[in-house]
């Protein structure tokens, strides 16, 4: 990819995804994250779902059996 | 002003909660605004805001009073919204996330169709999270490369990586789909 290409997909990307506009939280969000201080740091194990540590587990043995997907999985992590 | 700000950081430091809802009230603003920037929808950039403010709070032990608490707070505020693009990617798949709530007015091309700028949504929210991010503070946003670099922990030369390398799979996916650049 050239750098003419490169500045015509840039521009492409800007008119699809403009720039997002100032703004500001719609409520006052110290209640919510006071309340999350204030419960048990254990919980934050548990919202890990199950699913996300057989995919963690599966990855390290992926690259354990195989260390030349090592490359691969970095790049699309 | 110096003194009190360092108080508060010392005080916040060592684990104190007025020290750091202080923190909170004075940074809060900034690190919304930042997080907007990347998951782009003001409602999840509210959840990601706390995701972040309590990510900095468990790491208040770790927080170096000589740096800048306002760029620590960027570079954790920019990992959890990274996660939450990791989280979301499968949602962000159907056609009606990908139009923002709050997008800036542009001037449009009158060659870019509305079905090709939702093509290119798409088609972007289809890249891997971390050259997502990558692209939309450096092309998007146009923010500093050296502010993206920090804020992401990575070097200038990484972030330039990822945004050619995000460039590159969007314009091989806009070219399977039909559409030439």
């Amino acid at each position: 990819m050239n750098t003419h290409d490169q500045d015509r997909i840039q521009r492409l990307l800007r008119e699809a995804l403009p720039p997002m506009k100032p703004a500001e939280p719609s409520r006052d969000l110290w209640p919510t994250l006071l309340a999350r201080l204030n419960a048990r740091p254990a919980a934050a194990l548990r919202t890990v779902p199950l699913l996300d540590w057989a995919l963690a587990l599966g990855l390290v043995a992926l690259a354990a059996i195989a260390p030349a997907t090592i490359p691969v999985l970095l790049y699309y992590l | 002003m110096r003194d009190g700000e360092s108080s508060v950081l010392d005080r916040f430091r060592q684990g104190d909660v007025d020290a750091f809802e202080t923190l909170f009230r004075l940074h809060q603003r900034a690190v919304f605004g930042w997080v907007l920037r990347v998951v782009r929808r003001p409602d999840a950039a509210e959840d990601v805001t706390v995701e972040a403010f309590w990510r900095i709070h468990r790491a208040h032990a770790r927080f170096d009073p000589r740096r800048s608490f306002e760029a620590w707070a960027r570079t954790i505020a920019t990992h959890a919204a990274l996660d939450w693009l990791r989280s979301h990617r499968l949602e962000r798949d159907s056609p009606s996330e990908s139009v923002d709530d709050t997008p800036a007015p542009v001037i449009s091309d009158p060659a870019v169709t509305a079905e090709i700028r939702n093509r290119t949504a798409l088609a972007f929210g289809r890249l891997p999270p971390r050259l997502r991010v990558a692209a939309l503070l450096a092309v998007v946003e146009e923010l500093p490369l050296k502010e993206v670099a920090e804020a992401l922990g990575i070097s200038v030369t990484a972030v330039k990586l990822r945004v050619f390398r995000a460039l590159r799979l969007l314009r091989r996916d806009l070219q399977q789909q039909g559409i030439t650049p």
